[in-house]
């Protein structure tokens, strides 16, 4: 039996760090230093460049052996972390200086999340806890990386701020404007889109429940339905401002247009859901038209409704923020990043977008669980 | 016949029940202006010599249906093609955006379908950020985007292409995961016993089951990207384009030209839908498929 598993990350991983070590200096600073030898300044990875190799080769070493799964992937989440930390507090203050060996042992340690994730991925944790916490820290672990690689690439290769802003300046900015961004969200979110959004798809919900009971309706709306769903209905937002003037009320209108169809379109589809067969049961216990609706077809059409729910989170949010470039009161997140962009305050920027992502994610999470809760007897919630 | 008929007739019905409704709501809502201008020339016009008037002021706050129709006509067919209030010029200028977005998004949403199929770790982790991606609304940093390229030296179609890309990647990766992993496990099975490479399994029959969802998510792919296409002309000044008209109709308060810009995005969104399900149902019948 052998005492070792090769994984081809890891050994491309120790192979880029001997590339890094056989190129030389990290920085141009360190390079100066070098062909410089009796001056002494700062230069970054001073001290901590060994320690950067030993992370990686040690954590690409530990992980070949043959150890229990777990401690292999904590090894590498813990070695490719630290060092992406050092990599990225090491650059701050010299930034634009990073050489050749800099990006090397940046993809090295990428290499070793990689692996990582690889190997949590084959895990089959039996508790339903330890599958979900799974589930949330694979992404997670891909999502930090794209902000480490965002930060690294933008400090080291020296890119202006004023044109993509590294995350920890981003983040900076969030803690610092926290009245502004909430006040901004107030307007936008509270506001312009709960309104729009609860019009739009109970209007559209109500028009559905009509058109199943009008089944001329249907088929005069259903292909129209169709239609406009492929449309740039966004271009209705300078006409809506126009009519309901400046406030939230327009942005509400364009929200409630956007959100109609897609939910009248779902819920149609989902009323014809119910089988022959339950319609008989219903039908042998005399029930009328409004029982069958309650309690048969209407649980029958959840999850389709939840899916234009779904559908609509997102439409509602861009509509609201698209609709406010053509004007608003000095509030709002389309307002802040249109003045934003105008001032090339492009930090403020990235926070509300930020945020939006944030916001938005939080209300598509919502309807899910809400989803979770209502259609908790369908197979794709049970898992059967 | 009947059947067709049958089909026809609730839509043209709720057509022209729209039509109705709009000239009712341009009467009332152009209504309190013209009682205003009326009111200033000492004018007291009678009823249908008032609705009249409201139906061919130059500003309406809604303009009649006849009116968007006449300048829709004029701006189509009766400039020249090169005349930048050329409403043919102007939907060109999207749609050359657009297709090029709508390329590089069905290339992008592609090759990540790809590799979420073959790779175990890259599904578990790339999937759930895919679904967050499109919480960020793009079109809102649109504007930014560009002015961010246009800093580097990137001007002209391609940044407003990338957006039209971030819109439409998402239905057809989506839709393509959903395609590749169509097969039945019968007919892995069967690969498996023919002693398939997995290359072989893929161009032999993950590519084939995929055909059918790959044209549906692109019908919704190319309606988003036309979207992603107007909205990033709009806040960046852009000097031609629907998206640019729609704005500048706007600033100056032209809201036939306003409406006709919608008409003319409208018919662009309408042709290049059906385009894609045209070709997407002469390449099912290329490969053998039976009419549905």
């Amino acid at each position: 039996m052998r005492w070792f598993t090769l994984s081809w990350q890891a050994v491309a991983a120790i192979m880029l760090c001997v590339l890094a070590g056989f190129l030389g200096p990290m920085t141009q600073a360190e390079s100066d230093a070098l062909a410089n030898p009796t001056a002494t300044f700062a230069y970054p990875f001073l001290n901590s460049k060994s320690l950067i190799f030993d992370l990686i080769l040690g954590a690409a070493a530990v992980s070949m052996l043959r150890i229990p799964r777990l401690a292999a992937a904590a090894a590498l989440a813990i070695g490719a972390h630290v060092a992406a930390w050092m990599l990225l507090t090491g650059i701050a203050g010299f930034e634009g200086t990073a050489l050749a060996s800099y990006y090397i042992i940046l993809a090295a340690a990428w290499l070793l999340a990689w692996r990582c994730v690889t190997v949590l991925s084959t895990f089959k944790p039996a508790s339903r806890v330890a599958s979900v916490a799974l589930r949330l820290v694979i992404p997670l672990i891909f999502g930090i990386w794209i902000l480490i690689i965002w930060e690294a690439i933008v400090r080291g290769a020296g890119i202006p701020f004023i044109l993509l802003p590294p995350p920890s300046v981003i983040g900076v900015t969030i803690a610092n404007s926290i009245p502004t961004l909430a006040a901004d969200v107030n307007q936008t979110i509270f506001k312009s889109v709960v309104a729009g959004y609860v019009i739009g798809c109970g209007c559209g919900f109500l028009t559905a429940i009509l058109a199943d009971r009008v089944s001329f309706l249907r088929r005069g709306l259903l292909p129209i339905g169709n239609m406009v769903s492929a449309l740039p209905i966004i271009g209705v937002a300078p006409i809506m401002v126009m009519w309901f003037g400046f406030d939230w009320q327009s942005k509400a209108a364009v929200v409630a247009i956007m959100t109609f169809f897609p939910m009248l379109v779902n819920t149609v589809a989902g009323l014809a859901e119910a089988g022959h067969m339950e319609r008989d049961l219903m039908r042998t216990y005399a029930s009328n038209y409004t029982q069958t609706l309650i309690k048969l077809r209407l649980p029958a059409a959840a999850p389709f409704i939840f899916n234009a729910l779904k559908i609509n989170s997102t439409l509602a949010l861009i509509g609201a923020i698209v609709a406010e470039f053509f004007g608003t009161p000095t509030v709002g997140m389309g307002f802040r990043i249109s003045t934003a962009v105008g001032r090339m305050d492009i930090d403020m920027v990235w926070a509300e977008i930020a945020v939006a992502a944030l916001v938005g994610s939080v209300f598509y999470g919502l309807i899910a669980l809400a989803e979770r809760a209502a259609t908790f007897w369908h197979p794709s919630v049970r898992g059967g | 016949m009947n059947r067709a008929l049958e089909n026809v007739v609730p839509v043209l019905t709720i057509l022209a029940g729209l039509v109705v409704a709009w000239y009712v709501a341009a009467v009332l809502l152009n209504a309190p202006f013209q009682r205003d201008l009326d009111r200033r020339a000492g004018e007291t016009p009678g009823t249908m010599e008032f609705i009249g008037k409201t139906l061919s002021q130059p500003k309406p706050t809604m303009p009649a249906p006849h009116q968007v129709a006449q300048n829709f006509f004029e701006n189509t067919f009766l400039r020249k093609v090169t005349s930048n209030r050329s409403l043919v010029y102007n939907a060109w200028v999207t749609l050359s955006s657009t297709l090029l977005g709508f390329a590089f998004g069905t290339a992008l949403g592609i090759l990540i379908a790809v590799g979420v199929v073959h790779l175990t770790a890259l599904d578990r982790s790339l999937m759930p950020w895919i679904i967050a991606s499109q919480t960020i609304p793009i079109l809102a940093i649109a504007p930014m985007v560009i002015v961010v390229f246009a800093a580097i030296g990137i001007t002209g179609l391609i940044p407003k292409s990338l957006i039209s890309t971030y819109l439409s990647f998402f239905p057809v990766a989506v839709g393509m995961v959903k395609g590749l992993r169509s097969p039945e496990i019968m007919h892995l099975d069967l690969m498996h016993t023919y002693n398939a490479s997995s290359s072989q399994v893929f161009w032999k029959l993950r590519v084939p089951a995929s055909v059918p969802y790959l044209f549906a998510s692109m019908k919704v792919a190319v309606a988003a990207s036309l979207v992603g296409a107007i909205v990033a002309e709009l806040p960046t000044g852009a000097v031609a384009g629907i998206g640019a008209k729609l704005l500048s109709a706007s600033y100056y308060s032209q809201t036939i030209d306003m409406w006709s810009a919608l008409v003319a995005g409208s018919i662009v969104a309408a042709l290049l839908v059906t385009v894609v399900g045209i070709a997407g149902r002469m390449v099912e019948r290329s490969m053998g498929a039976r009419p549905a």
